[in-house]
């Protein structure tokens, strides 16, 4: 079903009209209310009557991830505080989060993305919809919350954790939905199977996953073990949310982005080129519609491919593949962005301790498994040499790593020569 | 009236205190005791060596983390009862112990126990109030 038959089949010339009226709005709006476009405008020397078409966009300069950072936490609004309905906000200490905020409308907006997202799994008010995405600062589960308030379904606001739980509501409350990570989804079958569970018994019909790469046959995996439709979300916290595209029932093959909010492209992410559509390159959003925190080029860091061929839903939003690769360093562990850059803020905070560390990542079951190596430091050790004063240490970075990066890692000491043997700060190995 | 012993920092993997054993074989360094603290990943090598000022040198060059500790030595007969002497005494004058490990002389009359006390001054002075022999370092380094 098609939750907003109007602007999701929209011809593509009206669609595009649109974008460049809503673009020359959104430039307008945040030149004049956020000084960090004024100022990135203006170094480019462009102002924004002179966009007029989208081809034009190519001349705007991008806003980086870093330039989250850099104007944490309120810097890049374009709204005064007092119509800010909601902040969210990425994990992370003081200077390497971001934070978003939602105008009223914003939040409308959202709903309506999400509404339409589920619209295209097949969902309306007759589904009951078991949201295991994480309530809190992180957008999963209070996006998806929206969405499906907004179409009329029934909402178990699950959030993450406590799985023996999730399985008895799944087996009680039957529910028709479930929406997690897909890793939590393999996982949830696993405790659901040492309980004696039969996955595909309960009333389980589709699943909407997102929020971490995966792979085909991890859905094919999905679907046979819990007997489901396996559907991709996807969308980024510092955009909007979830929301931002879906894969559609009938297409099976990509995501559309909703077009009539966001404008996609694809550029090399060495040079900053833009590709033609359907080339493999990193992903850059531009919201049109949002009153908070617009976002005009913003790289996302993601590198997928465009698919421009029309879809059998009717929906002329253009789709994107699954997203598989990052262009930078980020890691998603369990479903959260961690850049190493934040861990070793969080090392170098604790007395004494030098940002000498390793990450293993690795799965046990379906679940990602995270190893925090550091390096014992001179300075600790010659101060102490006692067990109890390491075994501090360890604790007091395991409680930070959770406080801040909401992430418990295996925290390990190491001699020095264990880490020198490989220059690598990041072991990946799990295989998507 | 204090020992010096020598903590190093191992992992918990196979050839990690091979790896501490083989620099002090090639530094000649003769080790007069030890003990192995273990938590989950990591042990701590606690050793008294003969020349404190080389072994801690050549470990630390080898890449080893190491750390100078101060402990007491006391003498006690070796026959039952001989440690407990002693602890009667710390317990009496509520004096603590982090940890201790125990060796016996060549000559087999006496055991030397090792402490590492919170308060090592206090530690002495109680002991020797109370007759026990504290083995000067210089002593137990050549023994």
């Amino acid at each position: 079903m098609i939750y907003n038959e109007e602007f999701e089949t929209l011809p593509r010339e009206a669609l595009r009209a649109l974008q460049v009226k809503r673009l020359q709005q959104v430039l307008e709006r945040v030149y004049h209310s956020v000084g960090f476009y004024k100022k990135s405008l203006d170094a480019a020397k462009i102002k924004p009557h002179e966009i007029k078409s989208i081809a034009d966009m190519g001349k705007l300069p991008f806003i980086t991830r870093q330039d989250l950072r850099d104007n944490y936490p309120f810097g890049l609004f374009a709204v005064p505080m007092s119509n800010i309905v909601r902040l969210h906000a990425s994990s992370g200490t003081s200077g390497r989060s971001t934070v978003f905020g939602y105008t009223k409308r914003d939040i409308e907006t959202w709903s309506e993305l999400m509404a339409r997202s589920l619209a295209a799994a097949g969902l309306n008010k007759n589904d009951i919809i078991h949201n295991a995405f994480g309530y809190g600062l992180f957008t999963g589960g209070l996006g998806v919350h929206y969405g499906a308030e907004k179409i009329g379904a029934s909402v178990i606001p699950m959030s993450g954790g406590n799985s023996k739980r999730q399985i008895m509501i799944l087996q009680d409350f039957g529910p028709t939905v479930i929406c997690c990570t897909p890793s939590y989804a393999l996982h949830l079958a696993e405790e659901g199977n040492a309980l004696g569970v039969d996955m595909k018994s309960l009333k389980l019909r589709v699943g909407i996953f997102g929020a971490e790469p995966w792979s085909k046959a991890m859905s094919a995996e999905i679907e046979n073990t819990f007997g489901i439709t396996a559907l991709d979300l996807f969308g980024l916290s510092e955009v909007i949310g979830p929301g931002m595209a879906m894969e559609c029932l009938e297409g099976r093959n990509g995501m559309h982005i909703f077009e009539d909010h966001f404008i996609v492209e694809t550029i090399n992410p060495k040079t900053g080129e833009v590709l033609p559509e359907g080339e493999e390159g990193e992903l850059v959003f531009t919201t049109l519609t949002k009153e908070a925190f617009p976002l005009i080029r913003y790289r996302s860091g993601d590198v997928s491919r465009l698919i421009t061929e029309p879809c059998r839903c009717g929906r002329t939003h253009i789709k994107m593949e699954r997203v598989l690769k990052r262009s930078d360093d980020m890691l998603i562990i369990r479903g959260i962005n961690i850049f190493p850059s934040q861990v070793e803020a969080i090392l170098v905070a604790i007395e004494g301790l030098e940002p000498q560390y390793q990450l293993i990542i690795d799965k046990v079951g379906a679940l990602d498994s995270l190893e925090l190596h550091v390096e014992v430091s001179d300075k600790i050790f010659s101060d102490s040499g006692g067990v109890k004063e390491l075994q501090k240490i360890e604790k007091r970075i395991l409680k930070d790593m959770k406080d801040y990066l909401g992430i418990a890692p295996n925290v390990k000491l190491v001699e020095p020569s264990t880490l020198k043997k490989t220059d690598a700060r990041i072991i990946d190995k799990r295989h998507i | 009236m204090k020992v010096e012993q020598i903590s190093v920092f191992l992992e918990n993997k196979p050839g990690s205190l091979e790896h501490a054993t083989r620099v002090l074989r090639d530094a000649s360094i003769n080790i007069r005791t030890l003990s192995l603290a273990e938590t989950s990943d990591f042990g701590i090598l606690r050793l008294i060596v003969n020349d404190v000022e080389k072994a801690n040198k050549m470990l630390k060059e080898a890449g080893f983390r190491v750390s100078k500790t101060v402990v007491v030595a006391v003498e006690v007969p070796d026959k039952p009862g001989g440690l407990h002497s002693i602890m009667e005494v710390l317990s009496v004058e509520g004096i603590n112990v982090e940890y201790l490990y125990a060796f016996v002389e060549k000559s087999g009359q006496n055991a030397v126990i090792i402490f590492r006390f919170d308060a090592p001054e206090k530690a002495i002075e109680v002991l020797m109030k109370n007759s026990f022999t504290v083995v000067e370092g210089s002593k137990l380094y050549e023994f």
